[in-house]
């Protein structure tokens, strides 16, 4: 028979060890996954979801051929063992038979990640990050003639364009500027590598730290399928009672006796 | 007889797996490829660690098939032939937590934790790891795991994982007596519980002991080694390793590796 003190006793010793190893544990991991941002290989699920996914084998590292991707250590700030690549370094080359993802037998990286609509899954499908320029350390918004991530970009001319513009300054030249087209952008960094400027003035981020996002409350008028959604919206509006009653309220005499 | 037999086989074993891995990274070997965590025989055969698994599942994501089935492969074996086998026979970990053993033997280090320590510890420690899996959305141990920072650091060749490795190491020698392996590892537990009913086992014959002590000297789980000399029974906690050193140092032949049948406990 054990008695009722043992029992408390037993059960505080457990809170006290869920509670505090819990929260002791929690911290390290918080700590092991701290670093701002990480670029994940092709295929990577949503980082939330690669988190979970990853067993950290270290195979889809293994198989790179440009040992682009590495795996974390203890110190990185991104959790152990998971693979990563750092493009200023060595970027990803974009291997059209895509070893990594195919070699992940988590389902961390996905093939399916990288396969629109029922097609073969494709490498330009591949969304790593988003390069992004910054244009005051860049040579070419300041005028001299570069180019060099352009050159260097797989999609050039799809990802990277050239945009003409005249050099106020001296009255005479034109400005090459590269432009990012973010549909394309495979985030693969070639470009980030290719940057001649001491730290990289274009670079790749994550999506989700690279992007924005309008919302719905903004319509493209000009493109017949967004224009559609105002009609949508009328059309429930004239359902929702609510809309007709915020209309009126101005109508209504209690507002003026207010 | 005095043997180290199983014990060089051991070591043959765990650094030809070391070895095999480390190939196949640097060299690109495709007889093993991967880590202790998941791994792939001969680009053909998935294999991974069931309880990595479990907490990946337990975080909230279901794991492909190729990386369940490999589990569940790996899962059968150790219940069949005795979960902690993983611990002494393929561990990397082993071989350190087995040196600093090793060194308080001869030694004589017999400093002890000052609040004792039990054996159970592991148990809830692997309870607690599922939860924190759960609640953090992240297998918790594997991103923790001094053993995946030994591997990693041997197979892929990066040095902070040593530290850590490092304080298993110092805790083992100086602070608590097969502190890592027979108290707080996880993995451990994990397969303790896998092998409880498994078919290898050691075999101990009571008419044959001497009470000589020499495999609780030698024996990291020491308490599992409860019946030798009371009577004579298969060595049937699943907490044992199947490391064959009570067998090794037993100049009775009291002790035998054996196949045990019944569901006894």
């Amino acid at each position: 028979m054990v008695s009722r003190r043992k029992v408390i006793q037993r059960v505080l010793e457990g809170a006290v060890f869920v509670g505090g190893g819990g929260l002791i544990w929690g911290k390290s991991i918080k700590a092991n996954t701290k670093a701002d941002y990480v670029l994940r290989p092709p295929g990577a699920l949503k980082e939330k979801d690669f988190l979970k996914a990853c067993i950290k084998c270290g195979q889809c590292v293994e198989v790179c051929p440009y040992d682009t991707l590495k795996l974390a250590e203890p110190g990185d700030g991104i959790a152990n063992g998971t693979p990563f690549f750092e493009p200023r370094t060595i970027p990803c080359y974009l291997c059209t038979d895509m070893p990594c993802t195919d070699s992940c037998p988590s389902g961390a990286l996905d093939l399916k990640v990288l396969t629109k609509e029922e097609e073969k899954p494709d490498i330009l499908n591949s969304k790593m990050g988003l390069a992004v320029i910054h244009k005051e350390s860049c040579l070419a918004y300041w005028g001299i003639r570069c180019e060099a991530c352009y050159r260097a970009c797989p999609l050039i001319d799809k990802a990277i364009t050239l945009d003409y513009e005249v050099n106020k300054r001296t009255g005479m030249h034109a400005k090459l500027l590269p432009v990012v087209h973010s549909d394309v952008c495979t985030g693969c960094g070639v470009c980030e590598q290719a940057c001649v400027a001491e730290k990289a003035a274009i670079f790749v981020l994550p999506l989700d730290k690279a992007t924005g996002e309008v919302g719905d409350h903004y319509i493209k008028g000009w493109e017949k399928e967004d224009e559609k959604r105002i009609n949508e919206e009328v059309e429930k509006a004239d359902d929702d009672k609510d809309v007709k009653s915020a209309i009126d309220y101005l109508n209504d005499d209690d507002l003026i006796e207010d | 007889m005095k043997t180290i037999k199983y014990t060089i086989l051991r070591r043959i074993i765990q650094l030809s797996f070391l070895f095999l891995f480390a190939g196949g990274n640097y060299f690109g070997w495709e007889i093993l490829r991967g880590n202790y965590s998941s791994a792939i025989i001969a680009d053909s055969l998935h294999l991974s660690d069931p309880y990595a698994v479990l907490q990946i599942l337990v975080s909230g994501f279901i794991a492909s098939s190729s990386v369940l089935l490999g589990a569940l492969l790996i899962f059968l074996i150790y219940a069949l032939i005795g979960g902690r086998m993983f611990c002494s026979w393929i561990c990397p970990m082993n071989i350190i937590t087995d040196i600093a053993f090793r060194l308080r033997r001869i030694f004589k280090i017999e400093t002890e934790a000052k609040v004792s320590v039990s054996r159970n510890l592991r148990y809830y420690i692997l309870a607690l790891s599922l939860i924190v899996s759960a609640v953090f959305g992240m297998a918790a141990f594997e991103i923790i795991s001094p053993i995946s920072m030994l591997h990693r650091a041997i197979v892929f060749g990066s040095g902070a994982g040593w530290a850590i490795v490092a304080v298993v190491f110092f805790v083992d020698l100086f602070v608590l007596k097969a502190g890592w392996c027979g108290h707080i590892c996880p993995l451990g537990g994990f397969y303790s519980l896998v092998g409880k009913q498994a078919v290898i086992k050691v075999k101990h014959d009571k008419e044959k002991c001497t009470h000589c002590m020499d495999c609780f000297d030698v024996c990291v789980e020491e308490p599992v080694l409860d019946i030798v000399g009371k009577k004579s029974d298969f060595i049937r906690s699943g907490a044992c390793t199947n490391c064959g050193r009570c067998i090794e140092v037993c100049n009775d032949n009291a002790m035998k590796y054996s196949l045990k049948f019944d569901l006894k406990n």
